[in-house]
């Protein structure tokens, strides 16, 4: 049987060559995820500002308008609306009660769901979420925390198992993502929920996987080729690490393509998220983190020089 | 690396045949289990986005709680000192304290002595849970300290985790989790229940239920303006109108042995309530002095009603009416059988799934796990042919696996949890890749076939360990920061970083150390 070969043997792309342009790239893109979220902000759901969000189900797509006009109607506060992949299904969007008790939100969660039954008889509702403004700010907080942490966590890994340049360069590239990520939701205005904050935790861990495979790759050759270049080390990484990058990148692409299309609407924005966050991950590994390692002047040493710590490394047997 | 004695190989299967097993009860569910005589293994619980349900977080005042242990201070205070016949003048609880004057300085000391054998002290440190100290000579002030608080807070939770529980188990719904979260919050989460007005309802109210006399001497404009007389207070109905009533407490809901929803004269739904020997008692002495005299029953400190005392209620059984609904009426019996919450709660997040979104993304998540594995699945086989298979079969292991360790940890899928199965088989076939594209590498440099596979392995075991780490971080993170979906998302993710390497790894190179000790081939196709 022949196999499938996505990359044919020892090809070689001048990776390092299209470092300028690929940094032009990735500042211009960088720029627009900052003015994106700096001027459109972030659709943040109920989890992240509080308010009250009512899941109706239609049996063909409803005229917002017409939605809009009955629960404005009510005098409760501007509804936001917003429609999934599937038009039938609408997000409705309140802010909690001013001073409200427990009676309060359950009235006008009924008022609610009682003004859309009665224009569209035939709607059913799925799921009602009501946080009160503390608790969102908390989700805020620790939203925030985790995703900082975790990217701090990780690029500690990154300088204790390898050199500081790694951990440095890992942790750039990270922010990259994490950005990128943002600015896309910025851009789409697709709600930004909890749900969205693991997929960023998912991201940042995908990515980092990546570019542990081709950190550890070049450390390997630093150590085997000690008298080459630092660009002809990094080509020959990920040239090498090319056929997996390939090969992993398109396998979660499989399935979060799967979760995307028949994954339900609720998992669609998780699924996007992350679908973005495998392509940006992948692109950052080779143009924003292995590119930084020359440009912090990582080289490789000469075997006049052993190094203390490498020692202390687990050191890749040579040869058999 | 290649050697795998007999005790290994036979240890492997072992543990993959259990996994698979474990796996099967929650694949089939409850119904099938119990009819195949293993109902008695550990199952997956659905998540309440999958089974449809109601979570309500539920935050306790806590300065009411403070509140309380003052006014219940406050007493114990006057009557010791009246015990003591140490003469004291008008106490005050503002500002967060206890201050009274003692009229004769001599007797300061024996205040502070008396009062100080009220405290009572606290864990192993021997902290005091009020500080009693002297001002201006003779004003004792007692202030409830840090540790005190957090104490009290403490007490009133339990309480009021366990008032919680009764109350919906009195509602017969099937599986609550009714936990304690942080200092002052307590999650409700029922599965399979769609009707959480009712549900909150019933876990928001106090159910401090009271009887007092109506103060007949009182002043009706001076009421009207919210002043009542000394040992009188000012009240509410429900519409608002305002009564005043005596504070002595002629009988409370801490009394009483039942309380059942029935029916008035009017045929209009009622609470009947039975109080116990000592409250019966109590309530025919009361009511035989005060006949003709109308009493308030209070709930929560608004009054239901006030009705006249015809004769005297000896029975220790009595009628409380109000403008009950037959559900209403239900939810308040339940209430008060349970008895009060020693705090009072507050809604601060709800989240209701109904059980039709959940079927919906049950079958939504099954379809596209299937899919994205068959996909992967194919995928894996033609570009790596019979290593392909190996880890095809790795990875349908692994989804057992990670099934049968959440059953055992008895853990919760949620839909969250789904997508994070879906990229744990995404990502579970990276370490396959990693090692078929090492081995490939390996040949290509000219290594022969045992030492292409060896090698393969081995370079790509390191590469591997370090990459699950690091995304085992960020697993970890959000497992720990995490909440709801969060969680559940990362305990897939971390069973599935743990398990894949097991099946990835371990298991993919028996098989591959088997084919070529038993074909011993001499190129290998990968």
């Amino acid at each position: 049987m022949r196999l499938l070969k996505l990359i044919p043997d020892n090809t070689n792309i001048g990776f390092v060559r299209l470092r300028g342009w690929a940094f032009g790239l990735t500042a211009l893109l960088t720029v627009i995820a900052v003015i994106a979220v700096a001027a459109r902000g972030l659709n943040f759901g109920v989890d992240f500002v509080g308010g009250l969000s009512i899941e109706a189900r239609f049996d063909r797509p409803p005229p917002l308008d017409q939605l809009r006009t009955e629960i404005d109607r009510l005098g409760i506060g501007s509804a936001s609306l917003q429609q999934f992949g599937d038009k039938r299904i609408v997000s409705i969007r309140l802010p909690v009660p001013k001073g409200a008790d427990e009676g309060a939100t359950n009235a006008e969660v009924k008022n609610v769901q009682n003004t859309v039954k009665a224009a569209f008889p035939a709607v059913t509702f799925g799921k009602t979420d009501t946080v009160s403004g503390k608790v969102s700010e908390e989700l805020t907080f620790w939203g925030i925390v985790a995703v900082l942490l975790a990217v701090f966590a990780i690029a500690m890994f990154g300088w204790v198992r390898f050199e500081w340049q790694f951990g440095l360069s890992t942790f750039v590239a990270i922010m990259h993502d994490v950005l990128m990520t943002l600015g896309f939701f910025a851009v789409t205005q697709l709600e930004f929920d909890l749900t969205i904050v693991a997929a960023v935790l998912t991201i940042v861990g995908y990515s980092i996987n990546d570019k542990i495979v081709i950190d550890d790759r070049i450390r390997e050759n630093m150590r085997k080729y000690r008298q080459m270049d630092m660009r002809g080390i990094i080509d020959m990484s990920v040239n090498e690490t090319l056929p997996r990058t390939v090969m992993t990148s398109l396998t979660i692409l499989i399935a979060l393509t799967a979760l995307l299309v028949f994954g339900g609407h609720v998992l669609r924005g998780l699924s996007l998220a992350m679908i973005l966050g495998v392509v940006v991950g992948t692109y950052s590994s080779i143009y924003v983190s292995s590119s930084l390692l020359i440009s912090l002047g990582l080289k490789p040493q000469p075997l006049a020089a052993p190094k203390v710590k490498a020692s202390a490394e687990r050191m890749p047997t040579e040869g058999l | 690396m290649l050697d795998f004695p007999r005790w290994k190989r036979v240890w492997i299967c072992f543990v993959l045949a259990c996994g698979v097993l474990l796996a099967i009860p929650s694949l089939i569910g409850e119904t099938q289990a119990k009819r195949f005589g293993v109902g008695f293994l550990p199952r997956i619980n659905l998540g309440l986005d999958l089974s449809g349900g109601s979570h309500i977080l539920l935050e306790a005042d806590t300065a009411d709680v403070t509140k309380a242990r003052l006014a219940a201070m406050e007493d114990t205070i006057k009557s010791e000192m009246r015990r003591n016949e140490i003469e004291i003048g008008e106490t005050s609880t503002a500002n967060g304290r206890l201050t009274f004057f003692v009229r004769n300085v001599a007797q300061v000391d024996a205040a502070v002595d008396k009062a100080r054998a009220q405290t009572h002290g606290i864990g192993a440190t021997g902290q005091r849970d009020w500080d009693v100290t002297v001002v201006d000579s003779n004003r004792v002030v007692l202030t409830p300290t840090k540790a005190g608080i957090d104490a009290f807070i403490n007490e009133a939770m339990t309480g009021a985790v366990d008032v919680v529980r009764k109350r919906i188990d009195a509602m017969g719904t099937r599986e609550p989790t009714i936990v304690r979260q942080g200092s002052d919050r307590i999650l409700v989460e029922v599965p399979g229940f769609d009707n959480p007005a009712q549900l909150k309802a019933l876990i928001g109210k106090t159910a401090k239920l009271e009887f007092k006399l109506v103060d007949m001497e009182a002043d009706q404009a001076q009421v009207a303006q919210g002043r009542a007389p000394v040992g009188s207070q000012v009240l509410h109905y429900e519409n608002g109108a305002p009564i005043a009533v005596q504070r002595r407490v002629i009988i409370s809901g801490t009394q009483l042995t039942k309380a059942q929803q029935a029916y008035g004269q009017n045929n209009d739904p009622t609470v009947s309530i039975t109080f116990n020997g000592e409250g019966a008692r109590r309530f025919g002495r009361v009511t035989q002095d005060n006949v003709g005299k109308p009493f308030a029953i209070i709930l929560d400190n608004v009054v239901l009603s006030a009705p006249r005392i015809n004769e005297p209620i000896l029975g220790g059984s009595a009628q409380i009416s109000g403008n009950f609904t037959v559900e209403s009426a239900q939810s308040l019996a339940i209430a008060l059988q349970s008895g009060a919450l020693p705090v009072a709660l507050k809604v601060v997040e709800e989240r209701t799934v109904g059980p039709q979104l959940g079927a919906d993304s049950i079958r939504a998540g099954v379809l596209a796990s299937s899919i994205a594995a068959v996909g992967i699945i194919l995928f894996m086989l033609v570009t790596y042919g019979r290593y392909g298979v190996y880890a095809d079969i790795a990875v349908v292991l692994n989804i057992f696996i990670i099934l049968a360790v959440m059953a055992i940890f008895n853990g919760t899928l949620t839909l969250p949890g789904i997508a994070g199965f879906v990229l744990t088989i995404g990502t579970a076939v990276d370490a396959n890749v990693l090692i078929n594209e090492r081995i490939r590498e390996e040949r290509r440099r000219g290594r022969n076939v045992v030492q292409s596979v060896e090698l393969g392995y081995k370079e790509a075991s390191r590469t591997i360990f370090e990459a699950n780490a690091t995304h085992a971080i960020s697993g970890i993170v959000m497992l720990l920061m995490g909440t709801g979906p969060i969680k559940g998302f990362a305990v897939v993710l971390l069973i599935g970083i743990a398990t894949s390497v097991f099946t990835a790894v371990t298991f993919t190179r028996m098989m591959v150390a088997g084919y070529i000790r038993r074909c011993r081939p001499t190129d290998l196709n990968i």
